[in-house]
């Protein structure tokens, strides 16, 4: 099963391989990453998308947990949440391409961000699926390069990760 | 008053209490030995080998039960420590070492004796420190030491590069520290430890049993007063010896790979299982499918949440303090109406005594050769049980386990999760260092005892006058064992062709050596070893026994607990 887990933990030099070495020491896998600062610049908020059975989730939050830097951690997909990801693809632009890509993006609601004479560069956002339909969607041989940051999440309703 | 990075350390460590400090000077600690050379208010002790340092540290908090401190410097002393610090993890040892690093300018350049030791250490720490600024320093080492002592302990790395102990800032040690991402928990859950309380009364075949957080959460006694309150069978793991007094008839020897016969069966056909401080490890439980085979209820305490529910699935899962959870268990026991059923006790003691009546360790009193179980078994008497005893790795390990009865925690100082050779010699001086006057026995084999040897000059320097039993029977035996058993007698590399006479070695280092032959000179070599006269002499015995014995019971890898082998 797929796993969205967050993390608080201390902005601290080091607190990131702490987490990725447990992942690897152990075994678990990581689907994707993300780190940043939060509104309070002590704290970095991770999101850590992961795939395990029940037993191995409920020992990676532990894990997670058992780390001194680490301050909270929650399973989003335990309950209602909204997950985000971003994307920024480079593709081609040349002859029917040029109006081709910009449809494309219509259709996605993707923004293109950078202009050349051969080629655009779309933002897109939403969730894991949505972005990977793009990609489906596209004429592969137009694809130049595709960035993702990884999915992000946070609870809904008053579902709060916090200090 | 401002004062230098290296005072602080010094100051840090004596606010702390710090007794002893096992270390090696290099480069980048120079300024560490400055102020160590300045004051008496804790000793310093000389290793031969970084690794010798951690190991001593660690014997001396395993004996103790204070945290262990080390002091070694940065790349070389740093990465000759990584042995010491992971054996301390695996076995949650409390310890803070302190390494030396290059200075803050030079990190990352390659500098001479330079090694990333934050991220060296790091999957074998509880947790680890890099010190960049010599305001963070008092507070990081009072942190160091409440980590490493509290919730599961564990090892915590103090790297400090060479400019931060020659900078100043005011010295202020902090009484206490509270950390809002480290809040270990110690109380049990009352509901759950009911719960396990009405699992225990309902019990037919109950089985308890103890691993190394009895002995870390100093719980002896009150595992003792349970296990009598209910009358029931316990047993141990390696690093749980000494927890529950050996001599006692409701103790049924160590669980596992090498556990009794008794314990192992009444373990797989208990139908209430309490595990108390223990984690369910290979080594003890054998095959998992196998050990699922026989239906039973677990009720498992740790004071780590990931711990339980990591290798089997429990019933009642209590996390806390072994200690303050048992005390709480007795407390409810003696308040309940219910009492466990006698009948159903009875006829599992029947069953369990039948057990025990195959004799699973015996062995060849006869023999021509030494029996290395029999030179334990003398051991155990001459000291009467009252030695701390260290051992290395091997099968040396496992007749000691089997054959030394500790009736008193912490005075079996073994490396179980790491299995470390080399662990024995400087983990028995880091004892020794508690009691000058204990007696402290460390048994060895003869591939064990030369991957520290260099330490016997710490030995001498210091006058520990430990009581080495080196059980030489010219293989690295549990290899020879495992390739016996189960690689067609192929001794690939188990035989040292060439070993030191240690006689002459233990001699050219200021010792007493001695080698003993026969059997019938066993008892006598021990007495004399033993001696008063022997009492501030640090003696080697070099037994040669019998170079194929095995240790039985024995249950192979992949195999359940009721599948052992036995003699």
């Amino acid at each position: 099963m797929r796993h969205i887990i967050s993390i608080l933990m201390e902005n601290e030099s080091g607190a990131l391989s702490r987490v990725a070495g447990l992942f690897s020491a152990r075994g678990y896998n990581i689907e994707s990453l993300n780190v940043a600062p939060t509104e309070d610049e002590t704290l970095s908020r991770m999101t850590i998308v992961t795939r395990g059975s029940e037993e191995v989730i409920e020992q990676i939050i532990k894990q997670l947990n058992k780390l001194v830097d680490v301050v909270k951690v929650v399973d989003l997909s335990e309950g209602r949440h909204i997950e985000r990801e971003m994307m920024l693809v480079k593709v081609k632009a040349e002859g029917s391409w040029r109006e081709e890509m910009k449809r494309m993006a219509d259709i996605f609601r993707g923004r293109i961000i950078d202009v050349s004479d051969s080629t655009y560069t779309i933002e897109l956002t939403g969730n894991v699926s949505k972005l990977d339909a793009f990609l489906e969607a596209l004429d592969k041989t137009a694809i130049l390069e595709t960035v993702r940051t990884g999915a992000s999440g946070i609870g809904r309703d008053d579902r709060i990760l916090r200090v | 008053m401002e004062i230098t990075g290296a005072e602080i350390v010094v100051r840090c460590l004596q606010e702390e209490g710090v007794e002893v400090v096992f270390g090696y000077p290099g480069g980048a600690v120079l300024n560490i030995y400055d102020e160590i050379y300045k004051q008496d208010k804790f000793q310093h002790v000389l290793v031969r080998h970084e690794q010798g340092a951690v190991h001593a540290a660690d014997g001396y908090a395993r004996a103790s039960g204070r945290v262990g401190v080390a002091l070694v410097t940065s790349g070389p002393g740093a990465t000759n420590a990584v042995t010491g610090i992971a054996t301390a993890y695996m076995d949650s040892i409390p310890m803070v070492v302190i390494t030396g690093q290059v200075p803050t300018a030079a990190i990352g350049l390659d500098a001479f004796q330079e090694v990333d030791t934050v991220g060296i250490t790091r999957p074998c720490v509880k947790h680890n420190f890099l010190v960049s600024d010599v305001k963070d320093l008092a507070t990081t080492i009072k942190k160091a030491f409440y980590i490493a002592a509290s919730g599961r302990p564990g090892p915590v790395v103090v790297d400090i590069p060479k400019d931060v102990t020659i900078n100043k800032a005011d010295f202020d040690y902090p009484a206490q520290v509270s950390m809002r991402s480290y809040n270990p928990v110690t109380k049990g859950h009352t509901g759950q430890i009911k719960r396990a309380v009405q699992m225990i009364l309902g019990a037919k075949r109950p089985m308890i049993y103890t691993g190394g957080g009895v002995i870390l959460s100093n719980a002896a006694e009150a595992l003792t007063g349970l296990v009598k309150l209910l009358g029931f069978p316990c047993t141990s793991t390696l690093m749980g010896l000494g927890g529950y007094p050996a001599n006692d008839s409701q103790f049924l020897g160590m669980l596992g790979m090498h556990g009794t016969f008794e314990a192992n069966m009444a373990v797989q056909h208990s139908d209430v299982l309490i595990a108390i401080g223990a984690r369910f490890d290979d080594r003890v439980i054998g095959n998992p499918e196998h050990f699922f085979q026989e239906d039973r209820k677990i009720i498992h305490i740790d004071i780590d949440p990931a711990s339980i529910a990591k290798r089997v699935k429990v019933d009642v899962p209590i996390v806390g303090n072994v200690h303050d959870v048992l005390e709480e268990m007795v407390k409810l026991i003696q308040a309940s109406h219910e009492k466990p059923d006698a009948n159903a006790l009875k006829t599992w003691w029947t069953q369990i005594e039948l057990w025990r009546s195959r004799d699973c360790l015996k062995y060849d009193r006869d023999a021509e050769f030494i029996k290395p179980q029999f030179v334990l078994e003398k051991l155990y008497e001459i000291t009467d049980g009252n030695a701390y005893v260290s051992s290395d790795v091997g099968q040396h390990q496992m007749w000691a386990a089997q054959f030394y009865k500790f009736d008193k925690p912490r005075r079996w100082i073994n490396s179980g999760g790491l299995g470390t050779m080399g662990f024995g010699l400087p983990a028995a001086m880091g004892a020794q260092f508690i009691d000058r006057d204990a007696t402290v026995a460390c048994v060895t084999g003869e591939g064990s005892i030369q991957m520290n040897i260099q330490e016997l000059a710490t030995c001498k320097q210091y006058n520990l006058p430990l009581k080495i039993i080196l059980l030489n029977n010219g293989y690295l035996g549990m290899v020879r064992q495992w390739q016996e058993f189960f690689y067609g007698n192929r001794y690939s590399e188990s035989t040292m062709e060439f070993l030191p006479d240690f006689v002459k070695l233990a001699e050219s280092y200021g010792h007493v050596g001695m080698r003993i032959d026969k059997p019938g000179d066993v008892e006598a070599a021990l007495k004399q070893a033993f001696s008063p006269e022997m009492k501030d002499r640090l003696v080697f015995m070099d037994f040669r026994t019998d170079p194929t014995e095995n240790v039985y019971p024995m249950v192979p890898s992949g195999k359940g607990l009721s599948e052992m082998l036995l003699v």
